[in-house]
């Protein structure tokens, strides 16, 4: 142990790979110091843990109807935090719930920043007409409120979970793309760029593998700063009933089934906004957090 | 000419997406039994036989005269339709950007001035949290607590029932904007139960965008303390509370009016889900409605009038940041 963190703190290192580790250290050093970002790991990290383990900890079946045992409150034997207008236990429902939650972030985590990528990083390296046009279509994008385009999207794709996330997908790139865009520009014209173009790199080459790496760190926060709006607006969708359908767990849709009890049988709306309340806390803790580690820019507030 | 741009683009998008429906538009007017003399006459009314390029022309050209089509639901134009919805969802999110303004940029002041301490950890958790919550479970809880518990604020809807009909029949509506028009009226009564109804869902709504208010505000005013007009003002001897409120404001203002608009902006996407939560009759549930209701062209109208509105208000801040910051004229 102590000669790892020697080695990842050597002032000289190797190789390459030990330079970026060591940096990644101190990275996390800077960060273990801000509770609230740790905080944040620690809620993520249960979350992942919980979904991936859903099977083995949940008490129930996420399914099971039991009419017999319907709309039971928080704290009765067996089911802790009650059971739903169809009998099943809703803690069960909640754990399975975030499978789902996690299978919408990690899709969007994946596609909408790769479309902005590609989007930013073309638009900065060719400049000219294609940037001026590929802006626009940014700022036009932009100019929507990114829920209701996501309405609109999902009224003509039709509900469910594919078309949630990619109407969420749709309307979560052009920020990706314009933070792309400006790390292109800080790095078109510097002199390793015009290395590789002199040893015949094409365009193709030169973005994919020079220009995009230096793009990630700034979009990784965006991505981690912007998971607790996709959580939000994916259970704005399923509660609206235009996200993922029943009988899937999916917690916005739970709240929207509440609703009908909310004033007699009030833990059927409560229980599943909790989660999303303490989920989406945990990714915006966690996303500050990486933000004033890896954001050079406001490391001295 | 860029706003003309972003207009047309917005223009574009809707249209494209009205394009795209699988359903057939001709099929959900007339319905599955009408003659083909009938679909025929009815797609020649659409212009659908027109074109894909000059469909859209005619698109963007009534959309310019404000015509954005025709409800399938209610036959009704959808321009006259929303006129009739929008002044509640504005009546909302105008209460609830004054209640982000008045409570988020002290609190951002008081945090700004003491960094590190518990009231700037307060004022940033308490804004995070505005950040996490989901707008519609918000609404919930607040209607379980305050309506359904302690009994202090009206139920769902703009108005209970029986002031309902006193608005409709002895009041003149000037603006739509109940509050505005009951005071005009002198209906005091109908005024109070308005803001007994108004009070909770606008707090809620003025919670997430106190939240945003809150802390653009600590991060202006933290940058303007640290120049040296400031550290002058105060060796001078001024009040602290003059070199804060007098000096620093002055310059946070400035960026401070684009954030406000941002979120007033963002008000009225907000107001979507809270308005299917409180029964407010305002643009968001006539979106919902018609989105239920399969009604194409009443969505989309509905999203091109946010998207307007945005674009707007962007525009009126970018104006009004002209007129605050004589650097910028």
């Amino acid at each position: 142990m102590i000669r790892l963190t020697a080695w990842l703190r050597d002032p000289n290192p190797g190789s390459r790979r030990q330079a970026r580790l060591g940096q990644a250290y101190l990275s996390w050093r800077r960060m273990r110091r801000n509770s609230l970002a740790m905080a944040g790991l620690a809620i993520v990290a249960v979350l992942v843990a919980l979904a991936a383990l859903a099977p083995l900890i949940a008490p129930h079946d996420p399914f099971a109807q039991d009419l017999t045992r319907r709309l039971l409150p928080p704290g009765t034997a067996q089911h802790w935090l009650g059971t739903d207008e169809f009998g099943r236990d809703i803690l069960t429902r909640i754990l399975y719930g975030a499978r789902i939650t996690l299978y919408i972030v990690a899709l969007v985590a994946v596609t909408a920043p790769v479309l902005g990528l590609a989007v930013g990083t073309i638009a900065g390296y060719f400049g000219g007409w294609t940037d001026q046009i590929l802006m626009r279509i940014t700022d036009i994008f932009l100019a929507f409120p990114r829920l209701i385009l996501a309405l609109a999207l999902v009224a003509v794709l039709g509900p469910g979970i594919e078309n949630a996330v990619l109407a969420i997908a749709l309307t979560a790139w052009p920020p990706y793309a314009r933070v792309a865009r400006a790390e292109t520009l800080t790095v078109r014209n510097s002199d390793y760029i015009a290395a590789v173009r002199l040893q015949g790199a094409g365009p193709a080459r030169i973005i994919w593998g020079h220009v995009m790496p230096m793009c990630l760190p700034s979009v990784i926060i965006r991505v981690t700063l912007d998971m607790a709006g996709v959580i939000l607006i994916a259970a704005g969708l399923g509660f609206l009933g235009l996200g993922v359908q029943p009988p899937l767990p999916e917690w916005g849709l739970m709240i929207s089934t509440g609703r009908k009890y909310l004033f007699e049988q009030w833990w059927v709306a409560t229980m599943p906004g909790l989660a999303i309340f303490v989920v989406s806390l945990g990714f915006n803790l966690l996303g500050d957090g990486l933000r004033d580690v890896l954001d050079p820019r406001s490391a001295g507030k | 000419m860029s706003l003309l741009i972003t207009l047309l683009g917005l223009l574009a998008i809707t249209f494209v997406i009205a394009r795209v429906v699988p359903n057939d538009p001709v099929l959900s007017i007339i319905g599955e039994r009408a003659t083909q003399a009938q679909y025929d006459a009815v797609r020649l009314e659409l212009g659908l036989d027109e074109p894909l390029w000059r469909q859209f022309g005619i698109y963007v050209w009534d959309a310019a005269h404000g015509d954005l089509g025709k409800s399938i639901r209610t036959k009704q134009p959808v321009a006259a339709e929303i006129a009739r919805f929008f002044p509640a969802t504005l009546e909302l999110a105008t209460l609830a950007t004054l209640f982000g303004v008045i409570i988020g940029v002290p609190a951002g002041v008081l945090a700004a001035t003491r960094p590190g301490t518990l009231i700037d950890q307060i004022v940033r958790i308490v804004g995070l949290m505005g950040y996490s919550m989901p707008v519609f479970w918000l609404g919930l809880m607040g209607l379980l607590l305050f309506y359904g518990i302690l009994g202090w604020v009206g139920g769902p809807g703009r108005l209970d029932p029986t002031y309902e009909m006193m608005l409709e029949f002895d009041m003149t509506q000037y603006t739509g904007m109940i509050l505005i028009d009951a005071a005009l009226n002198g209906s005091w009564d109908v005024f109070s139960n308005a803001v007994s109804h108004i009070i909770l869902p606008a707090g809620l709504l003025g919670y997430t965008s106190m939240a945003y208010i809150s802390r653009m505000t600590r991060s202006f005013m933290m940058n303007e303390l640290g120049q040296e007009y400031i550290t002058t003002a105060r060796v001078k001897g001024m009040p602290e509370a003059r070199v804060i409120w007098v000096h620093a404001m002055r310059n946070v203002l400035v960026p401070l009016i684009t954030v406000v608009a941002l979120s007033y902006a963002y008000l009225l996407e907000g107001a979507v889900l809270t308005e299917t939560i409180f029964a407010w009759p305002g643009l968001g549930s006539y979106i919902t409605d018609a989105l239920f209701a399969a009604d194409m062209p009443a969505v989309l109208g509905g999203t091109v009038v946010v998207g307007v509105a945005f674009v707007t208000l962007n525009m009126a801040s970018d104006i009004l940041y002209r007129l605050v910051d004589p650097r910028a004229a």
